[in-house]
């Protein structure tokens, strides 16, 4: 099987769908003759040309909003934010056009819109341009959202995105472009929101999704040296949840740590453990644990930086005291 | 212009004005709720500009739509079920009197978001575009709207793309209570399209030939691929923003100074003349206590007959719609969760 970067599978992915649907276009700044800022549509623009590889303007209210028309109108349009933070000034098209539009009118307009979105603590790039958003997103209904951990998983679930009749996030992380992994474009996809057992254990369910699923994965390697058994769970997405696969870990460990790297206040931790602590409260011997990261903006230091956002040592040590003091 | 496209337009004013004041009545008795903006006084614009569209193009309004609606050809019963919120309504009770949609009569929705109509217009346009039809997407917006980001992020892509669009401001000189010179550095609005190179003009929004004139030639310069126009009609509203204003910030010279150029009379006024000649009218007897009755009679343009009975086929239109919206059944809870996503149906998403 091939092995590609996050970012050369999201290529693939782009490059299958405007293969097989001339409906398919990509706008965003910066996707066309420059090749995209994270080279995501590297190539794209020779291939398909101008028109369905489209350098906008610094407008990202309105160029979302053109996607949302566009929608309406029969196209496939792929919109790409720049990085998360931008989003902030296309909310307006996102939350209150391409979420509601399908509702407010009854279900007559299906929103066949896929918004791509990286984002997370990268490498010192301060607090405007570090931001998570995925607390503000999945409180809208009429999204989804999907979070790429792996490159084969960002290959399905873009193109899945694309395919799907309703408006989709895909919120990326800067982290991961140039993570490597298998890509198998053949075999068939898993739903886009099903949640992935990421690595068996009996021991203490961890929950994550995006780049700190991996995280949480190398704190399960660092566990299993101790002889603690963690069963890691990538929910993929975060709205809607996979619930079942959640919960079914869940009952079978008796225990639960999510591990995100948004702010703890209020975000997706809090939606999973109080979900779960709802529907599995017989079978949990202790109350669920998030490692987040602090509620500060990202600091440009470089230490500070890695110290607000939780790593697999946090992830293992929360772990090891979570299990330690219900044992 | 011919006198049957007169009437057409005479009649198209007069089932607005009707309907509008109707619905303020059925607002008052609680059949319709949230907020209501009406569109009296501003009838020409809507009559003028759609009737200059085609059934191919698409319309994005805002939320003083229910107008723009019913010109487009939406029926009186689907608006009026929608602002009662049964399932009959356009948008299934869904949307309200602000969120009317028809995927039929490519009727793109109201938005209540000011500014929101710019992005889906120019979304559309880009579609017709990448499609190479010769098809054209109307955007209405009012005055207070030209100081939104999305005004100038969405004109300039338009022109940088000629897309084909045609911008429609309705200026009616007020957003909600402020008047456009103390809300906007430039009061005449067409002046800003400039800044993107977009060909506009400023025309009144009183009379109905002028503006359904003005429209055809810049539909056709839009449909010819060469990009997006704008017009700027002044117009003016008789009520205040929506039913919880009073519209007390304006003077009542200047209310009656519009109210004597009104749209509807003004196309009875200019009808041209048929039948029957003054003295028949005389003879006839027949009063009407409308006031646009008198004017048709007085100026011997319109059939005593045939005026009375355009206002009983539209009276018996406005009785049946709110019959029909009375009568329409809720939409239940099941029906509202299945709007929320159209993949719920095809796809498996766990």
């Amino acid at each position: 099987m091939q092995t590609l970067t996050y970012w050369q599978a999201l290529n693939r992915a782009l490059d299958a769908e405007m293969a097989a649907d001339d409906s398919v276009f990509i706008l965003g700044e910066d996707v066309g003759l420059y090749g995209g800022t994270y080279r995501v549509t590297e190539g794209l623009y020779a291939k398909y040309g101008e028109r369905r590889v489209l350098d906008t303007p610094i407008s990202e209210n309105s160029f979302t909003g053109l996607g949302v028309g566009a929608a309406m109108a029969g196209m496939r349009p792929v919109v790409e934010i720049m990085t998360v933070n931008f989003a902030l000034l296309a909310l307006d098209a996102i939350i209150d056009m391409a979420a509601k539009i399908p509702f407010m009118s009854g279900g007559q307009f299906a929103m066949p819109l896929t918004i791509r979105m990286p984002g997370g603590t990268a490498h010192q790039l301060g607090a405007q341009h570090s931001q998570r958003l995925e607390h503000t997103l999945m409180n809208v209904a009429g999204l989804r959202i999907v979070t790429p951990a792996t490159p084969q998983d960002a290959y399905w679930q873009l193109r899945q995105a694309i395919r799907s009749d309703d408006c989709v996030i895909v919120l990326e992380h800067e982290l991961l472009n140039f993570d490597q992994g298998p890509v198998d474009e053949t075999i068939e996809a898993p739903p886009p929101h099903r949640a992935m057992v990421r690595r068996e254990g009996s021991d203490l369910t961890v929950i994550s999704y995006s780049r700190m699923a991996n995280q949480a994965l190398a704190a399960a390697g660092q566990l299993a040296a101790e002889g603690i058994e963690a069963e890691v769970i990538d929910l993929r997405g975060l709205r809607p949840i996979d619930w079942d696969t959640c919960a079914a870990s869940v009952e079978k460990t008796g225990l639960l740590l999510i591990a995100e790297e948004d702010s703890r206040f209020a975000g997706a931790g809090a939606e999973i453990a109080a979900t779960l602590a709802e529907r599995c409260f017989a079978s949990l011997r202790a109350a669920p644990m998030r490692v987040a990261a602090l509620d500060l903006p990202n600091p440009y230091n470089k230490r500070l930086e890695q110290d607000i956002i939780p790593q697999p040592a946090d992830i293992a040590a929360a772990a090891r005291a979570l299990i330690n003091e219900n044992s | 212009m011919d006198r049957e496209l007169h009437i057409r337009f005479l009649r198209d004013m007069l089932r607005a004005r009707r309907m509008e004041e109707r619905f303020a009545q059925e607002y008052t008795r609680g059949n319709i709720g949230g907020f209501l903006h009406l569109y009296p006084g501003e009838e020409a614009v809507a009559v003028g500009v759609l009737h200059a569209a085609e059934p191919g193009d698409y319309i994005v309004s805002t939320y003083r739509e229910h107008v723009h609606a019913l010109v487009r050809g939406m029926s009186m019963r689907a608006i009026a079920a929608e602002l009662f919120g049964k399932r009959d309504g356009c948008s299934r009770g869904m949307g309200g009197s602000m969120h009317l949609f028809d995927a039929a009569h490519r009727f793109l929705g109201g938005y209540a978001i000011v500014g929101e109509t710019y992005p889906v217009a120019i979304g559309a346009a880009y579609a017709v575009m990448m499609r190479g039809l010769p098809e054209a997407v109307i955007c209405f917006f009012g005055d207070g709207a030209v100081n939104q980001g999305n005004f100038h992020e969405s004109l300039n892509m338009a022109a940088l793309w000629k897309l084909p669009v045609l911008f429609v401001c309705e200026n009616n000189h007020y957003q909600i209570g402020t008047e456009i010179h103390r809300h906007s550095a430039v009061t005449e609005v067409y002046k800003r399209a400039c800044a993107y190179n977009i060909p506009a003009e400023r025309v009144t929004g009183m009379d109905a030939e002028q503006v359904h004139t003005h429209t055809l030639d810049a539909l056709k310069r839009v449909r010819a691929g060469l990009g997006p126009a704008l017009l700027e009609f002044e117009t003016y509203r008789y009520r205040g923003h929506s039913m919880s204003d009073p519209g007390s910030y304006r003077p009542q010279p200047e209310l009656k100074a519009w109210e004597a150029d009104d749209p509807i009379a003004a196309e009875l006024r200019d009808l041209p003349m048929h039948y029957p000649d003054a003295d028949t009218l005389k003879a006839a007897g027949i009063d009407t206590t409308e006031d646009i009755g008198h004017r048709a009679i007085e100026n011997g343009h319109l059939d005593t007959h045939g005026l009375e009975k355009l206002e009983a086929e539209i009276r018996a239109e406005i009785e049946d719609a709110i019959a029909f919206a009375l009568a329409s059944p809720e939409p239940t809870l099941d029906e509202a969760k299945g709007y929320l996503t159209a993949g719920l149906i095809h796809e498996t998403l766990i």
